[in-house]
């Protein structure tokens, strides 16, 4: 792989560090379009919270593993901003890893039977 | 106060069509790891790295839509059949999905098939198909591969979206009391304007590469053989 590449790549890793580290906590804290959907019928509290009503949402049920870096944070640190900036910049890195890792792995090797460039 | 899942949570949709999309989607999985080999090379391969990378960045940051209290995030998937294409952009867009229910709590676990064939079966299809077809008809131009970013985006958010309706149509949890028109209007006018952002994102996404380096969004290689590079303004030259 050439220089050029790995130029663009570190780029654009940086681009999504700083998405996932900074940006994202200006992000829009209610509930996405599938969630509040799921919400329709039930009467929310000002934090979100259902406190009555009937909706698809209230049939949920915890999830499996949960984990330190559940809902994007990180447990036990207490700064919002730290938590979710450190958190979103682990899952850039972890994706970036397992994606790229597991792509690399299984590409085509050797010289290509038609180059594309 | 901070709702920050953004997938199907467990409990929402039955055990045995849960398990019936987890065939599915792995079924479909399988098939992309075969054609998406044949696609990845030495720079595809960190490429689709980085695609998914970014995809799960992007995906953090909620931005409001049309209605208070409501908000929308990308999905992701027409910017990763443009930059990687159909096969390797289904799997980028699972890895996200992976990671994000096994480490972030986002999405059961058990879910995760459903999500799946909704956003990187479904939504990578939709758009790559959407991308081949307006590249061929639209002018070669800026503007043209703009335009083909954002609907390719826009309709397969909504189409991700009614995949959802369909699975809750098969085995939602709740009683709608025969009122699954009302979910499915919710989801589909929801996910219009999120798919309007969608399409911002991914437009300014692809155009940027495509200036930066044409020869690294996929589509413009596999779409428009013998025409060297498409967009104006580059050089292209390596």
């Amino acid at each position: 792989m050439n220089r050029r590449l790995w130029g663009f790549l570190a780029g654009g890793l940086l681009v999504a560090l700083l998405l996932a580290g900074v940006v994202s906590n200006f992000a829009s804290p209610h509930p996405d379009g599938l969630d509040s959907s799921l919400r329709q019928g039930c009467t929310l509290d000002a934090d979100g919270e259902i406190i009555g009503g009937s909706c698809p949402a209230q049939q949920e049920k915890e999830h499996e593993i949960g984990g330190p870096l559940a809902d994007y944070g990180i447990a036990g640190i207490d700064n919002d901003f730290l938590s979710t900036g450190l958190s979103g910049v682990l899952g850039v890195l972890l994706t970036f890893g397992v994606a790229g890792g597991a792509f690399w792995l299984v590409r085509r090797r050797g010289t290509p039977a038609s180059s594309q460039g | 106060m901070e709702t920050l899942a953004m997938h199907i949570s467990n409990g929402i949709i039955n055990g045995p069509v849960a398990a019936l999309f987890a065939v599915i989607a792995l079924a479909a999985m399988a098939l992309c790891v075969q054609r998406g080999r044949l696609d990845l090379d030495d720079r595809l391969a960190p490429m689709a790295g980085l695609v998914a990378a970014f995809v799960f960045a992007v995906q953090m940051l909620n931005f409001p839509i049309f209605t208070a209290g409501v908000s929308g995030h990308l999905l992701g998937g027409a910017i990763a059949a443009m930059l990687v294409g159909p096969w390797v952009g289904a799997l980028c867009i699972a890895v996200v999905l992976v990671v994000q229910a096994l480490v972030f709590g986002d999405g059961g676990v058990a879910m995760l098939g459903l999500s799946i064939t909704n956003m990187a079966v479904l939504g990578v299809a939709v758009a790559y198909l959407l991308i081949a077809l307006l590249l061929r008809v639209l002018p070669r131009t800026t503007a043209g591969l703009a335009v083909t970013a954002f609907v390719a985006a826009l309709v397969s958010v909504v189409v991700a979206a009614m995949g959802f309706v369909l699975q809750y149509w098969l085995g939602g949890t709740a009683d709608l009391g025969g009122n699954l028109a009302g979910l499915a209007g919710t989801m589909a006018v929801s996910h219009l304007f999120i798919g309007i952002g969608e399409g911002l994102i991914t437009a300014t996404t692809v155009v940027t590469v495509a200036r930066v380096r044409p020869d690294l969004v996929y589509a413009l290689r596999a779409l428009k053989p013998a025409q060297p590079a498409t967009v104006p303004t580059v050089g292209g030259v390596r």
